[in-house]
């Protein structure tokens, strides 16, 4: 099992958060499978120099989230019924993507216009987002 | 567990500078990241740590023990770097190694192969043809391969290219592995800290700004972009440090950033445009220059 995780100091996404991500991935990929054992928390430090406190928060988060299981002594194992987890991120995604297409509809958006913009958004070049705020840098004091 | 460093009330008085009423503790395990600008006592506080200075008042625990009284047994259990170390430049490093090895009993030489490797010294080499950089290594390794359950590290990545930094911070992360071992490290390179400190205390002006647990350091602190137009009779939201006005844009760094700061930039009449977290770097910038910690 592969306890090397990629993590970047520079990125926005804080550190710990970074871990609760990849660790998440690695257990919906079926890399780290239900039972397994995590490392523990100061070996992963270690190992992927960052420190203790940062692996602790986000264990403390996947704890949280149903995705592992911490024994007093024993260490962290990927949580069983990680079945109950893939549906539930199955139907988080059925949601939002609902969600959207009522957005899209709302919109008077046609078939054809929605499944373009989701084929630009796969192919990485999302249209320009339109901020939320007028822009007012002309405003007088 | 008692903890590895314990400071109650301490002061020291020199010309010119004081640190004054330091109180601060290091709970065993942990890694603590020491940062202030130059002269602000990073030096003083590592040096009477290590019973290098004896306090004017105030109470020095180190690994439960009283300095200076217990001086001569704590120092076995501590590791002690700082830029004014001088090693011999006639002799070759393995001849420093076993030099350290014949006094300390915890030496481990298979690790000490493995930092050799790792740092790439050639241990044949007499010390004086060796670059800074290679002589801060050198320095490391005599430490680290004796296992102390305390480093006091000041500035070890000072001085050092991005290639042995990320050696000499793979070497303090060996340290993660084993939670009886702690470090305190001080370092103008926030960056470093932000990586694998647990905790992080910010001095300034011999005094203690700041001392926390990362996570909730980096936390409380958020720069925040709003619109529209600062109330002048407005008091600053409890936490702000830093207001800044550009046009009607405004940018405010608080250190008390938690659920009720944006209702409270509402009730002003500012409409919140952004939300950022902070660098360490920034933090400390920000702290420093408001010239106090909410």
């Amino acid at each position: 099992m592969g306890t090397e995780l990629l993590l970047s100091p520079h990125s926005s996404t804080p550190m710990y958060a970074q871990i609760v991500e990849q660790i998440v991935a690695k257990v919906l990929a079926g890399e780290w499978q239900e039972g397994d054992p995590l490392p523990s928390i100061r070996e992963l430090a270690g190992d992927s120099r960052v420190s203790v406190i940062t692996v602790k928060r986000a264990y403390l988060e996947l704890e949280r989230a149903g995705v592992i299981v911490t024994w007093q002594g024993k260490g962290s194992f990927v949580a069983h019924a990680l079945d109950a987890m893939r549906t539930r991120a199955a139907d988080e995604f059925q949601a939002q993507l609902k969600a959207l297409l009522d957005a899209a509809r709302t919109r008077g958006l046609s078939r054809q216009e929605i499944v373009g913009r989701v084929e630009q958004a796969l192919s990485g070049q999302p249209e320009a987002s339109q901020p939320s705020t007028e822009p007012n840098r002309r405003k007088p004091e | 567990m008692s903890p590895a460093i314990a400071l109650k009330g301490v002061c020291k008085q020199y010309d010119g500078f004081a640190l004054r009423d330091i109180d601060l503790e290091l709970p065993t395990g942990q890694v603590m990241g020491l940062v202030g600008v130059n002269g602000a006592g990073k030096s003083t506080l590592l040096r009477l740590l290590m019973g290098l200075i004896r306090a004017d008042g105030g109470e020095v625990e180190v690994l439960a023990q009283r300095l200076p009284r217990a001086q001569v047994a704590v120092k076995r259990d501590i590791g002690y770097a700082s830029d004014d170390m001088r090693l011999y430049g006639g002799q070759t490093l393995r001849w420093h190694m076993n030099f350290i090895r014949s006094i300390y009993p915890g030496w481990d030489e298979t690790y000490a192969q493995d930092l050799l490797a790792r740092f790439d010294l050639k241990p044949q080499q007499k010390l004086a043809g060796y670059s800074h950089g290679q002589r801060v290594k050198a320095l490391l390794l005599l430490i680290f391969a004796r296992h102390p359950r305390l480093l006091l590290l000041d500035e070890p990545t000072t001085g050092l290219d991005p290639v042995a930094r990320g050696e000499v911070l793979a070497a303090l992360s060996d340290v993660l592995h084993d939670e009886r071992r702690s470090i305190l490290f001080s370092s103008h390179n926030t960056a470093d800290v932000e990586q694998i400190a647990d905790s992080i205390t910010f001095i300034h002006a011999g005094g203690i700004v700041a001392s926390r647990d990362k996570e909730s350091f980096l936390d409380s602190w958020r720069r925040i972009l709003c619109q529209g137009e600062w109330p002048d009779d407005a008091r600053r939201p409890a936490g702000v440090v830093s207001v800044r006005r550009s046009a009607s844009l405004i940018e405010l760094k608080t250190g008390a950033f938690d659920d009720s700061t944006l209702p409270a930039l509402q009730a002003l009449g500012l409409a919140v445009s952004s939300v950022e977290p902070m660098s360490l770097e920034d933090i400390f910038v920000t702290t420093v220059r408001g010239g106090h910690n909410p």
